[in-house]
């Protein structure tokens, strides 16, 4: 890649959010801001591969993008409504602050992550809006048309307008629950990329880890007091730091007792236990852990240790009770059992499986860690019939390939 | 901004009956606040009629445009600047009301 569309990519990374968060701001809507940051960086390719680069490209797409803002209200207001076109070109309003909480990205986030609209609403524009992937690039990654993406983003950006959805920062008290609806959405995006779904999908999209862990990033530094964000990250970068040992050159998921440690990111990983080491001492401190923090802890017990019999499952299993009282989900009552297995023996841990059916009858990890256990157990011909269910119930390449293994291995 | 606050009540569930002394409370407060246009509390749907004279004649009809478990039960009318209090201020009213509450925009 040659300098200049080295720096065109790192421009997107670093300004597309920054550009479209302060078009919105000036302008009031979201429509100008994506549409003007496309072109200017449209202007970006031609210009600078022609000219070289600005000497400050950050400031120079957010000049390119204010005046392609303004000429397409010019052209929309030819007409009529001379008046309001001379207000919109003599907003004087002061940028806000860098670096302050207050900061315009920080906005951007929080109305495409609003609770009034649709979680794969929230998800497409945050990926659009603050990721700045492009509409076909988001469809490819959760499997639909173009055209019903862009039809989804369409309307997520009406029904902002329409209901005036509001452009700034959330109340204080209302904070805690919207950041955590925008943790949700970024841990949505990276869990599809960790375990992608569909029959020709990779098992391990990359990209979308990727950007969930930048996207992450940036929240973090723009609310850097906030444990549960910082938790996210963790647990983000040491589930990430797996990956390279997570598939097989043939294709197959590699469960955690065969993955090859060493293959392990040690940079991510060295990065993810400095957050959990943060957010102990806070913790200590009598801040009390959120369920990201938990789960990063979680997953630092797993990577701090050098094989499956050296973890410290009674660590991981006082982690998981932890969580138990603040997420009564089935899902994490599952993991939990896991660990009583390791700790306790399969058959106890059967025991707290069998009573999730009723709940988890439709969820292929559910007939995965049965059939697990009672392959343990000796019990092959229960185990095989697990071994089907989750089979039939796996959407994920790699994990598919895994599963069928193990069932033909049973004797 | 203006925004139509509708009331939810569902037949095979309805809400608590008592709630009129906490519902004038909350209106007051609306009132003194500023948000409050108009609120009114509805009869039930058996007393609705539908009227179509978009033909050759009036077609009067007894009943509800559509019959269905959840029906409106009463509405608002806010002025507030943006959804976020108008979200706020709903929470509040679907506590006070004891039933579900939309939020919708006027054009």
């Amino acid at each position: 890649m040659s300098d200049v569309e080295e720096a065109i990519t790192r421009a997107h990374h670093d300004e597309w959010a920054r550009v479209v968060a302060a078009l919105t701001r000036r302008f009031g809507d979201l429509d100008i801001a994506e549409e003007a940051a496309a072109e200017a960086f449209t202007t970006a390719v031609e210009r600078w591969r022609a000219d070289g680069l600005p000497p400050n490209p950050g400031a120079w797409l957010t000049t390119t993008a204010n005046r392609k803002a303004i000429d397409r209200i010019r052209r929309e207001n030819k007409r009529d409504d001379k008046h309001k076109e001379a207000q919109m070109l003599h907003d004087n309003t002061p940028p806000e602050p860098l670096g302050a909480i207050d900061d315009d990205r920080l906005r951007l986030i929080f109305t495409c992550c609003h609770p009034a609209l649709a979680v794969e609403a929230r998800v497409a524009l945050t990926l659009r809006m603050v990721g700045g992937l492009t509409v076909p690039e988001i469809a490819r990654a959760f499997l639909v048309q173009g055209s019903t993406m862009e039809q989804r983003i369409t309307r997520a950006k009406a029904k902002i307008k329409a209901a005036r959805i509001p452009y700034r920062m959330p109340s204080a008290d209302d904070l805690p629950a919207r950041v955590s609806g925008v943790l949700a959405v970024l841990f949505l995006v990276f869990n599809e990329g960790y375990l992608a779904s569909g029959p020709d999908t990779d098992p391990v999209r990359h990209d979308l880890t990727t950007e969930a862990i930048r996207l992450t990033r940036l929240i973090r530094a723009l609310l850097p007091q906030d444990g549960e964000v910082a938790g996210l990250l963790a647990l983000m970068l040491l589930t990430e730091a797996r990956r390279p040992a997570r598939v097989s050159a043939g294709g197959e998921l590699v469960a955690l007792d065969e993955q090859d440690r060493g293959a392990w990111d040690a940079a991510l990983i060295a990065e993810g236990h400095r957050l959990v080491r943060e957010r102990l001492a806070a913790a200590a401190a009598g801040v009390a852990p959120g369920r990201y923090q938990i789960l990063a802890a979680i997953n630092a017990v797993h990577t701090s240790a050098r094989d499956m019999r050296d973890t410290d499952w009674s660590q991981v299993l006082a982690l998981y009770d932890q969580l138990v009282r603040l997420d009564r989900s089935p899902i994490i009552a599952l993991n939990r059992a896991i660990a009583v297995a390791e700790l306790d023996g399969p058959e106890v841990a059967l025991a707290i499986v069998d009573r999730l059916a009723e709940a988890l009858a439709g969820y292929h990890a559910y007939h995965a860690t049965r059939a697990d256990l009672l392959r343990r157990l000796g019990q092959s011909q229960q185990s095989r019939a697990a071994y089907d269910r989750a089979i039939e119930l796996a959407g994920n390449t790699g994990e598919t390939a895994y599963l069928t293994r193990r069932r033909d291995q049973l004797q | 901004m203006q925004y139509l606050v509708s009331v939810i009540d569902d037949k095979s569930n309805p809400g608590s009956t008592d709630r009129q002394p906490a519902i004038s409370a909350f209106n007051e407060r609306l009132i003194a606040e500023g948000y409050w246009v108009f609120a009114g509390g509805l009869a039930d749907t058996d007393a609705a009629t539908v009227i179509d004279n978009r033909g050759e004649q009036a077609v009067v009809s007894d009943g509800p445009f559509v019959e269905s478990k959840e029906y409106l039960a009463g509405v608002w009318v806010w002025e507030v600047p943006d959804l976020d209090v108008a979200l706020k201020l709903a929470a509040e009213a679907s506590k006070v009301c004891d039933r579900k509450i939309e939020v919708r925009p006027f054009q």
